[in-house]
This record gives structure tokens, C-alpha cells and sequence, in this order.
């Protein structure tokens, strides 16, 4: 069974939660660049959390679905002719069309069984400077024909039964997007990183005290942030050493860039800052042209936003459950 | 061999910690780094998600709520390091590998190869015999899947990095600057000098072992013509 593609949108591709255990050989993670969206999306059909879903950046596409189906498209608020946050049986022939998102940059499109594209080293996510993963490694296009497990229809139907609380196609309850902003500039949480002592007070206290706006060269890899320029107050060369996921690094034109999903493994830039991690699926939600500051945080504050965030991921996962009558 | 100590322990966020042993390149340390690394890993332990070796130190990616971490996870990974220290690290031979890599010196592989030659004032031949003629150990793979960072450079031909970078250098481009050579795995951009290409694949990931290259590994190139080229790029 599959779903043929009628409009790629902008930068659509199969991820899911990464490969991990390949750093050693320059290969970062990788996978969906908001995995709480993601995790929140298979739930919602009943697919395991890291099940291979489509990740949508800013426009989305148009689907046809060959045989029914059962999705959810959780993340940014995309413009859809189908209710979102929620599952959703479509119907086979049916357009499932998915436009512009108004707010937020990036949505998981997860569908009963999920994408059975062939793992590569462990993982279905496409790894565009690679090439590999997902469907040859690139971004999908008009055309294409994704593969969904033999049985998609069938188990769609049985696990559309299984929901509670139904009307017509769907159910009368949503859940929450917790990592998509209701307003910018959002506040991302920033440890100290190895360099920032090699800032002079004033470069410090401008990283905290800007709002930076993110620009559009931004991808994958890393946001560019535009704003005042970051001067390193030290000139010897720093050697080469390992980053990671919300690294923000400080090249000599001293326009900083946060790490994102599919980034270096290391790098010979000055490290300034680092991302908690519970904050980078919400800075995967900002959209070029979005903004953003930092407040500073120390490892403690970390491990507590990170709690937040999977406690409260946790309580809507049951709900989930719950209302698939368990 | 000076005993190995940690210089500082700089958390990476919450979910890594960069061990740092040197803010120099010391290739003493370097290698002792890298056996650090394969010990670490060694450990298979269920907390611990990369060790990642680079120049001075090593990185080690972990989740911070795996149950099994019981409570600092980056408290627990700078235990794990002094641990492998304290229990003797592996010596170079019996974890290093030597891996042979064919390259292909001809002109149209080979763009700045005669730009190096002249600079470094030697004849085409003696620089292929110079950089052919080297043992070459890998000190950081990184900057893209598979790229290694491979020192030991005859010093005759270490040129500094071009004015203008190569938007495009093919994949398989063996190139020199800085005393160190790399091997790119994809056509990415570049700026080191071109003296040759070889048609394995460096990062493939389809393979048993995808990179080619890990740290610690000595390397030798081994000079072939277009013919051997030809049939190996099969």
C-alpha cells in the first residue's frame, strides 16, 4: 500500500527519532527535529512513539492515499481540510491537502503502521548531506510513492474502531501542541559553554540580552541567528572538538548558529552557549524570520525542563491510550 | 608515556560532556584519547548513546534519565573515564588498525598536486613518493561522516589551506594542507590542496562498517594507476 505524492510542499521528508552510535565515524543522530511532535503523532495513530513519520517544514504537501487510512498531523498549525492534533481516517482517493503553517515551522504527518521505507544503520531518516535514509536519502517530491505496510488499511480500520470517542472520520478531542510558540521572541534555556569566558562582559551579557532573529539559510544543520555581531575577545585557533545537538557555536563573522538535528560532529568554532535539551524541539518550531532569546541556565534548571517536558509528555501518551480503551 | 589526566570535564548541554585532556594537538595524547575511546565503548553501557574521540578529548553523548544512571549522569561519565584510566588503557597495537589505501596519483585526480610540488620545491614524483611514502595515523574523524583528519604529512609538503576554496571537490579526493591529510567522503566544498584520489568509498552507508576510517588507525597510500583505478571504482 502507498500514498503518492501530488504537491511536495517545501523540504518534506521520512524521519523518525534518529540513529544513534555513529558520532564516532562524523555520523550526528540525526531524525525528526521536534521528536516530541513526532512521538505525539504515532501515538495518535497507535504506532510506536519512534515510528517513521513525515516531517513537513513550513508548507505542506498534497497526499492520495490508495487504500483508507488512519493519520495525524501534529506540530505547527498547518491550514489542512482535515481536523488536526487528532487521528483521522481518510478514506482511499480522498486529497489530503496541507498548506501553509501560520504558526510554528515544522509538522509530523504519522499514518497507521508508519513508512516502511528500508532502515539504514538502524534508522528510517533521511540524511539529506549523506544521501541516505528515507527515500534515497532526499527530499520527496512530486511523484513519489511512499510504502506503507502491507496491512495499513486494515490495521487503520481495526485501531479507528478501537477509539472511544468518535464523530464521522475523527474524534471529538485534540491534543495539545506544547512545542509550537503562541508568541515570539520564545526563551530558550543556555548553559555556559566551554568558550564563553573567552566573550568579554558586554559580548556575554549582548547574547543574553538580544533578541535574535533567525535567518533563512537556516536548515537542518543549523539556524544562523541575525543580530548584534558576537567578537571573540581571544584569537588563538581553538582545537577541533565534538558538539551537539544545541551547540551554539561562534564562527569568526561572529554571527552565532545553533546546531540542529543534522549537524557536525565537531567543530572548530568557539562554543558560546549550549541548548538544554528539553528546549530544542521548541526552536525546531521557529520559522525563519522568528525570534528568539536566551536566559541562562545551569545544568539543574536542565534536568527540570526536561522532566517538565516528558512528564507532561508521558500524561498525554496515557491519554492517548486511554482513549484507544486502555 | 605521561599519565593521562583530565584537564576539566565541560558538560555539551545536558546530554554530553566533552573530557578534555589538551587544548593542543599532542599526539601523544591524542592516541591515548582514542584508546580511551574504544575502552568507553567497551563498556557498552546502557546510559551512554556515543563516545566520540577528537583531538584533545572525547566526547560522551548519554541520556541523563536512563534509569541505570542514578542520578549525575556527567558525575558518572568523568567516574567512567578516571575508571578506564585507573584500569590501564589498551595498548596502540592491539587496538589500532592499518589500513592501505589506494590512490590514484594522475593528473586529472591529482588538480594542485604539481601547485604542492613546486612549492615545496620537489619534482611530481618525489612528492608522490613522499606522501605515498609516509605512515599516516588518523587523529579525528569529523566535519562529515567518514572525513578522517590524518596526520603525519611529510613536512616538505605541508602547503596552508587555498585562498579560495573548491565549491565542489570530487568524493574520494585524497588532499593536503597544514601537515595533515583527508580523504572527502562526499563532493563537498573544500579548501585543501588535491593530490590525489582513491576509488574506495570512504563513508558508505550501506556497509557492514560504514566508514572506512576510524581514530587511531594508521593509514598508508598506496600509489595506482588509472587502470587499477578503473577496476576498483567497480
Amino acid at each position: 500500500m502507498t500514498v503518492r505524492i501530488l504537491r511536495p510542499g517545501l523540504l518534506m521528508t521520512v524521519q523518525d527519532l534518529g540513529r544513534h552510535g555513529h558520532q564516532h565515524v562524523g555520523l550526528c543522530p540525526g531524525g525528526a527535529m521536534d521528536p516530541m511532535s513526532l512521538k505525539l503523532a504515532n501515538a495518535l495513530v497507535k504506532n510506536d512513539v519512534g515510528a517513521a513519520a513525515l516531517e513537513l517544514t513550513v508548507l505542506g504537501p498534497d497526499l492520495e492515499f490508495e487504500r483508507d487510512a488512519l493519520i495525524a498531523l501534529v506540530g505547527a498549525d498547518f491550514e489542512t481540510n482535515f481536523p488536526t492534533n487528532r487521528p483521522v481516517l481518510v478514506e482511499k482517493g480522498t486529497r489530503v491537502s496541507i498548506s501553509r503553517a501560520a504558526r510554528g515551522a515544522r509538522g509530523y504527518l504519522a499514518i497507521a503502521g508508519g513508512i516502511a521505507v528500508a532502515p539504514v544503520l538502524g534508522s528510517r531518516s533521511t540524511y539529506l548531506p549523506g544521501g541516505f535514509g528515507g527515500i534515497e536519502g532526499r527530499v520527496l517530491k512530486r511523484g513519489d510513492l511512499l510504502p506503507l505496510v502491507e496491512d495499513a488499511d486494515k490495521l487503520s480500520h481495526e485501531r479507528f474502531d478501537e477509539l472511544k470517542h468518535k464523530r464521522a472520520n475523527s474524534v471529538r478531542w485534540h491534543v495539545p501542541t506544547v512545542t509550537v510558540p503562541d508568541r515570539e521572541p520564545i526563551v530558550l534555556h543556555a548553559l555556559e559553554g566551554e568558550h564563553f569566558g573567552d566573550f568579554d562582559a558586554n559580548v556575554q551579557r549582548t547574547f543574553f540580552d538580544t533578541v535574535w532573529r533567525v535567518t533563512p539559510d537556516s536548515n537542518r544543520m543549523g539556524y544562523r541567528l541575525a543580530g548584534p555581531t558576537l567578537t571573540r575577545a581571544k584569537e588563538d585557533e581553538i582545537l577541533s572538538a565534538p558538539t551537539c545537538l544545541g551547540t551554539v557555536q561562534v564562527p569568526a563573522n561572529g554571527v552565532p548558529i545553533t546546531l540542529m538535528a543534522d549537524h557536525q560532529t565537531t567543530g572548530g568554532y568557539p562554543r558560546i552557549a549550549e541548548i538544554a535539551s528539553a528546549d530544542v524541539p521548541r526552536l525546531a518550531q521557529i520559522a525563519p524570520g522568528g525570534t528568539l532569546h536566551f536566559a541562562r541556565c545551569v545544568l539543574d534548571i536542565a534536568a527540570e525542563l526536561r522532566k517538565d517536558a516528558s512528564t507532561r509528555l508521558e500524561q498525554t501518551l496515557r491519554g492517548i491510550a486511554w482513549e484507544y480503551g486502555k | 608515556m605521561p599519565k593521562l589526566a583530565p584537564l576539566g570535564a565541560v558538560p555539551l548541554g545536558d546530554c554530553a560532556v566533552y573530557i578534555e585532556f589538551s587544548k593542543e594537538l599532542d599526539l601523544e595524547v591524542n592516541s591515548a584519547v582514542q584508546r580511551l575511546a574504544v575502552m568507553v565503548h567497551g563498556r557498552a553501557l546502557p546510559w551512554i548513546r556515543d563516545v566520540v574521540p577528537a583531538l584533545g578529548g572525547l566526547a560522551i553523548h548519554f541520556d541523563p534519565d536512563e534509569p541505570t544512571v542514578h542520578g549525575d549522569a556527567l558525575a558518572a561519565a568523568l567516574n567512567l573515564v578516571r575508571d578506564c584510566l585507573k584500569e590501564g588503557l589498551p595498548k596502540a597495537d592491539d587496538v589500532v588498525r592499518t589500513i592501505e589505501v589506494p590512490v590514484c596519483y594522475e593528473r586529472d585526480f591529482a588538480p594542485d598536486l604539481a601547485e604542492v610540488a613546486a612549492a615545496s620545491k620537489v619534482t611530481v614524483e618525489e612528492a608522490i613518493a613522499m606522501h605515498s611514502g609516509s605512515e599516516f595515523r588518523v587523529l579525528m574523524i569529523g566535519f562529515a561522516p567518514g572525513h578522517p583528519y590524518i596526520g603525519g604529512l611529510h613536512p616538505k609538503l605541508s602547503v596552508p589551506r587555498r585562498a579560495t576554496p573548491r565549491a565542489i571537490v570530487p568524493a574520494g579526493s585524497v588532499a593536503v594542507a597544514n601537515d595533515q591529510t583527508v580523504v572527502y567522503p562526499y563532493a563537498i566544498s573544500g579548501g585543501w590542496s588535491i593530490v590525489g584520489r582513491t576509488p574506495l568509498k570512504v563513508f558508505d552507508a550501506e556497509r557492514q562498517e560504514p566508514s572506512l576510517f576510524a581514530a587511531g588507525d594508521r593509514v598508508r597510500f598506496k600509489p595506482i594507476t588509472r587502470a587499477e583505478f578503473q577496476k576498483l571504482s567497480k
